[in-house]
């Protein structure tokens, strides 16, 4: 098991290398950024002073040595936009996306895999049709109008929930509905595929031959070994709710990293996207990880040679 | 007085709903079996064979339909039972072992944990107590460093020893009835021998009822007690091992005892002999002797329902001829 821990940690760090250095070339696929920065307006002497303060002049390979330095030391630079660390600025605005990520793949899960469960256990039953039903909305409405109709129904006609703001519990549930029912879809049809598949297995027989009442055949001896792929999936999923609430924040004003994103490439603040970029793809690596950690916990065949 | 049979079985039927219509894969079958007694059913593959041993432990598919005049365990009839009932009886005092040891132990569970869930489900014991008795089954199955094996998963054990480790959990409970499907078609022919060996041992030690399904006579010769040979979901015949071996009276029996080599009778270099023709369809309505398409000794009367002879040994076949006279001159060639 730890082994199998020390690779899987080796190669997520050789994946965050690749991906730093990726963010990092941005800042030149843009063009130069120094007349980038300086604006149409600007002389080429004003170029040439904003290029040796940020240090364009030196070469490539040492401006990402020194970047990737200060980047692990938390140091991001400044932001061209708003002249803060762009590190404080990222704190402010992720405390709120990973409370929405955390809440919306539970919401998904939660709702998903019991739903899925239900399916696989009387394939094309009432139930089974409200499932693909339901999963068939959840992939089919756009975020963007989900949302809306949410706001209209609950904050405008109902007034139960504050259309937008992060000020309280209250403003994360209708976000939370939005972006989880997004995940959910996905996660409820392979759940429901992987039950299918191992209800089948001669070691649900067995279990039954045992004497095993239906919940423990379910839960114990399917679910764990259906649930494998399921990991997999709810941790892209999270890396992306993480990096790409984008269409989420914006409706119920929350104003998280994705926003910040969306804001920062319109403004071509480039240290802070480049900053946004590694942290995203630090989510989908940490939460990858976390799967196969999962998985190998799940399924012996991966830990046990 | 003899006590109440461990299980008694009159007129299963069992059908399968498809699309082309009913297959009436089962089609009335009795039989009976006592303490201690080894009932070996024959057949090839789709006679019928494993669904009846699945209709017995209660573990066919929801989708097939199954009924029967009498099935009976240890005279409790099981048509009907509730399903917390039928649970307490499988696994606990009857058991069953699959074909396929591959593949029938979870691969995300130890040994151990499978090993002591059998007792644990129908006995109030420690989990220790569980794990104590699993260690003793392992031993018994001629596991060696049965300890150690408990925190093993099944994909880190051969063939061989997985199906040992369904035979441990089978007895777990030390059940009244084991009914065992094939349970050394999937391993080497070197293991086969030891499996059987041991599982009849095991049978005798702990003085259990078996159901052995097989289609190996080699097999029904070394260790049935009674023998049921079923054709296209019938019993054509049944009675005593030695009623079978030695007085085959239905045509298929002989056919099937042809097919295998008998040391000192069969000459080397001798052909054997074989069965032409498949089995019928069992789709739609069946009449008649579903073997006659098949048979060297067919009439028109074999499409009528066929009678069944007995004989007061409790031999009993199912055939127009009441007892072929080709039965013992047929086994020397011509």
């Amino acid at each position: 098991m730890l082994t199998f821990a020390l690779k899987r940690l080796g190669l997520a760090v050789l994946v965050a290398l690749t991906v730093s250095a990726v963010s990092f070339s941005l800042l030149y696929l843009s063009g130069d950024p120094a007349s980038a920065m300086a604006g149409e307006s600007a002389t080429s002497a004003d170029i040439e002073a904003l290029r040796r303060l940020y240090g364009f002049d030196r070469p490539f390979l040492v401006q990402y040595a020194d970047w990737l330095f200060s980047a692990l030391q938390g140091d991001f630079g400044q932001s061209y936009y708003f002249k803060l660390p762009v590190s404080q600025l990222i704190a402010d605005r992720l405390s709120i996306t990973m409370l929405l990520g955390v809440c919306g793949i539970s919401f998904a899960l939660v709702t998903a895999i019991p739903l899925g469960v239900a399916a696989a256990v009387r394939p094309n039953s009432f139930i089974d049709r409200t499932a693909l039903f339901i999963s068939v909305m959840g992939q089919a409405l756009p975020s963007f109008w989900f949302g809306l109709v949410l706001i209209v129904i609950f904050s405008i006609q109902l007034n139960w929930l504050p259309p937008s703001g992060s000020g309280s519990w209250k403003n994360f549930i209708m976000p939370t509905v939005v972006l989880g029912y997004y995940a959910m879809p996905a996660i409820m049809r392979l759940t429901r595929a992987g039950m299918l598949e191992v209800l089948n297995a001669d070691y649900i027989r067995t279990a039954r031959a045992k004497g095993a009442g239906e919940w423990r055949v379910m839960f114990k001896h399917a679910l764990r070994n259906a649930v494998v792929p399921v990991v997999s999936l709810a941790a892209v999923q999270m890396g992306f709710m993480l990096g790409g609430s984008i269409v989420v924040e914006s409706i119920f004003a929350l104003h998280g990293a994705g926003y910040l994103a969306w804001e920062s490439i319109g403004r071509n603040d480039l240290p802070t996207v480049q900053a946004l970029i590694l942290v995203f793809a630090g989510f989908y690596i940490v939460f990858t990880f976390l799967s196969d950690l999962a998985n190998a916990w799940l399924d012996p065949r991966i830990r046990v040679g | 007085m003899s006590e109440e049979p461990i299980l008694a079985v009159e007129g299963l039927t069992i059908d399968i709903p498809m699309a082309q219509g009913t297959l009436h894969a089962v089609r009335g079958i009795d039989f009976e079996l006592n303490r201690g007694e080894t009932l070996c059913i024959v057949g090839e593959s789709g006679s019928g064979k494993s669904l009846t041993s699945l209709a017995v432990m209660g573990l066919l598919p929801k989708r097939l339909e199954c009924a029967a005049r009498k099935l009976a365990f240890r005279g409790t009839e099981l048509q009907g039972l509730p399903a917390s009932a039928m649970r307490q009886l499988r696994g606990n005092r009857m058991a069953m072992i699959f074909q396929e040891p591959m593949t029938s132990l979870n691969p995300a569970y130890t040994i151990g944990d499978q090993l002591a869930e059998a007792l644990l489900l129908h006995r109030r014991v420690s989990k220790a107590e569980a794990r104590a008795r699993a260690v003793e089954l392992l031993g018994k199955v001629g596991i060696t460093a049965a300890g150690s094996r408990l925190s093993q998963y099944p994909h880190q054990l051969s063939g061989g020893l997985r199906q040992r480790v369904m035979i441990a959990m089978a007895l777990m409970c030390e059940p009244e009835l084991v009914i065992a499907d094939e349970p050394t078609t999937a391993l080497d022919v070197t293991i086969q021998a030891q499996i059987l060996r041991l599982l009849v041992d095991l049978q005798r030690e702990m003085n259990m009822a078996m159901i052995l399904v097989t289609h190996d006579l080699g097999v029904v010769a070394r260790v049935a007690d009674k023998v049921a040979v079923m054709y296209a979901g019938e019993v054509v015949e049944q009675g005593t091992a030695k009623e079978i071996f030695g007085h085959p009276s239905h045509p298929y029996t002989q056919g099937l005892l042809r097919c295998i080599p008998v040391p000192g009778r069969t000459k080397p270099g001798e052909h054997l002999g074989s069965i032409p023709g498949i089995v019928p369809s069992l789709i739609g309505k069946v009449e008649g002797c579903a073997f006659r398409t098949r048979c060297d000794l067919a009439e028109s009367a074999c499409a009528k329902p066929v009678p069944i002879h007995r004989t007061q040994g409790g031999h009993a076949w199912r055939c127009i001829h009441s007892r072929t006279k080709k039965a013992d001159t047929e086994r020397m060639p011509a």
